[in-house]
């Protein structure tokens, strides 16, 4: 039993979390330490033992740093005591960013693989379009959602489009990179190949570059995911009315609720490792019934 | 009552390159018959892989002309008039060795029944029946091969180019893939174009090899070899096999210059 641990990934995960739990509340003591005097010295309590200072720490309303304690706690309270419908939920909350998440990922993915089937192909698209899609992901997401929003807003499409739509602005990227590396991948004997056939272009699409490029898509389509992900939360703090991850930080900074915004944050990558892990069983599928070695 | 597959005059092909133009082919003639076996050997560079991809229209003579059975190199390939087998097996590595010899056939849209029945017969050419549903590195490199070979021949050209498809493989199995080569083509009375640079294997499998030099790329000497068709490895003992072999190896030396 103790042996399978030690081989498995089980138990050096679990001594990395404990290493990371033993710093966290001893940045959490420190962090909080000087707000606790303060507190000790407002109710007019003068003197007090350092385990009362350290205990106070750790049991703060809105300490700088919240305890993984407090988070987890928290996350109890959010997820499993509070009814999934109800505003204080995560589950709620949780499931708004997600929807917009995958809905923004199947099309910034579409997206992405249209646009490499094109650059692919056309020459002048790859030397025009290229930059353009680099060039977009210079931009700061955080100054082009609010646009985003206003300017879909201004259309009457508001809800979930216009956060699907910055979700796939994100996604979108690192998918055509990927799926143009991929379609190129083939090498040249296996293109002369097709050319000794006389196969046409779409047969040598069909048969050859888009089943080489699938191990390049899913490598791209995990970044994506967690890409989409990102760019949901980051429209959400700018549609904070709908609810989702985003507007839970969002009015957790509002009210210094520091427990709430580790909270949000906490299942936001859980949501984003769910998304991840989802996408690498896919492709374990695939990559098997393409003949991948073991 | 013998016809010319492959007649070739003159033919000469450069490439413009940063270091200015390399004459890969020069002033090259040849004539190929039906049902001959053709070995092109010489050292490396000296154009017999560039040949071979003129002969199959993936490279284009800067000049001279060239027919394959009276139509040019393009309109040849758009009839889908020859196999051409690799240095490499390149086996698609998604589809399985049935499905790998499958792959001209669907693309030149053969019926599913059709396609089955071709690849049974392709790998019981090749002795991979059993194969049909393993992954390319499920196999050895010598299998793998073959299996490229089958897939050349499933859609039953009469022309089968090769470029040096032994070259990556141990002496052992190469001997062997010689001999199953050789009863392959005694089999299907095809006309055979093969690149090498082993002697043994150039007289061995040959009726005629063609000998040529570098830079630029041209024939040297053209040998005609009269070994029985169902000659074996045991030939390579012979007095008449020893005596081709030294003809050849002599032109390659006449044609190779170590001057520079």
């Amino acid at each position: 039993m103790l042996t399978s641990l030690w081989q498995g990934k089980t138990l050096p995960v679990l001594v990395v979390c404990a290493i990371i739990a033993v710093f966290w509340y001893l940045g959490s003591i420190w962090l909080n330490a000087d707000m606790q005097r303060m507190l000790f010295e407002n109710n007019g309590q003068a003197s007090y033992t350092t385990a009362e200072l350290i205990e106070g720490t750790l049991t703060q309303e809105k300490p700088k740093l919240p305890t993984p304690g407090q988070i987890l706690a928290e996350l109890n309270k959010t997820v499993l005591e509070t009814a999934p419908t109800s505003k204080r939920s995560l589950v709620y909350h949780g499931s708004v960013t997600i929807s917009a998440t995958l809905l923004g990922f199947l099309i910034g993915s579409m997206l992405g693989m249209g646009l490499a089937i094109l650059v692919v192909h056309i020459k002048s698209l790859d030397r025009s379009l290229m930059p353009w899609v680099v060039a977009s992901q210079t931009i700061p997401i955080i100054a082009l959602a609010p646009m985003i929003v206003v300017i879909m807003n201004q259309f009457d499409v508001t809800g979930l489009i216009p956060k699907a739509v910055i979700a796939a602005y994100l996604s979108f990227f690192p998918v055509t990179v990927g799926m143009v590396k991929g379609l190129r991948s083939p090498d040249p004997l296996q293109l002369d190949l097709m050319q000794t056939y006389s196969a046409s272009q779409w047969q040598t699409f069909l048969k050859l570059r888009v089943p080489a490029s699938v191990p390049f898509l899913f490598a791209s389509l995990k970044v994506g995911v967690a890409a989409s992900l990102v760019g949901t939360v980051v429209a959400e703090l700018t549609k904070s009315e709908d609810g989702g991850f985003g507007a839970r930080l969002l009015g957790g900074s509002y009210y210094g609720q520091t427990i709430q915004i580790w909270a949000a944050l906490f299942a936001a990558a859980a949501c984003a490792w769910v998304l991840v892990s989802l996408v690498g069983v896919v492709d374990r599928v695939v990559t098997k019934a393409m003949g991948a070695r073991p | 009552m013998s016809h010319s597959v492959i007649e070739a005059s003159q033919l000469s092909l450069t490439f413009e390159t940063n270091d200015g133009p390399v004459h890969a082919l020069s002033d090259v003639s040849l004539n190929i018959q039906k049902g001959e076996f053709v070995s092109l050997i010489g050292p490396s560079g000296c154009g017999k892989t560039t040949l071979l991809r003129v002969i199959a229209d993936l490279e284009q003579p800067s000049e001279g002309e060239i027919s394959i059975n009276g139509m040019s190199p393009h309109e040849a390939r758009l009839k889908r008039a020859y196999g051409y087998v690799f240095q490499a097996p390149a086996l698609y590595p998604w589809r399985t060795i049935g499905k790998n010899i499958a792959l001209p056939l669907e693309i030149m849209g053969y019926s599913k029944s059709e396609q089955a029945e071709r690849v049974r017969k392709g790998l019981d050419l090749v002795n991979l029946t059993g194969f049909e549903k393993k992954f390319p590195w499920q196999l050895s490199g010598g299998m793998q091969q073959r299996a490229s070979i089958a897939r050349a021949l499933s859609f039953d050209p009469d022309l089968l180019l090769m470029d040096e498809p032994f070259g990556a493989l141990d002496e052992i199995v190469r001997d062997k893939l010689n001999e199953q080569l050789l009863r392959l083509w005694e089999m299907t009375q095809k006309t055979v174009v093969f690149v090498t640079h082993s002697i043994p294997e150039a007289v061995f499998l040959s009726t005629k090899i063609v000998v040529m030099s570098p830079r630029p790329g041209k024939i040297h000497d053209i040998i005609t070899c009269d070994f029985p068709r169902d000659r074996t490895l045991d030939i390579r003992e012979t007095p008449e096999f020893i005596d081709v072999a030294n003809r050849v190896r002599q032109g390659l030396r006449e044609g190779h210059s170590y001057v520079d």
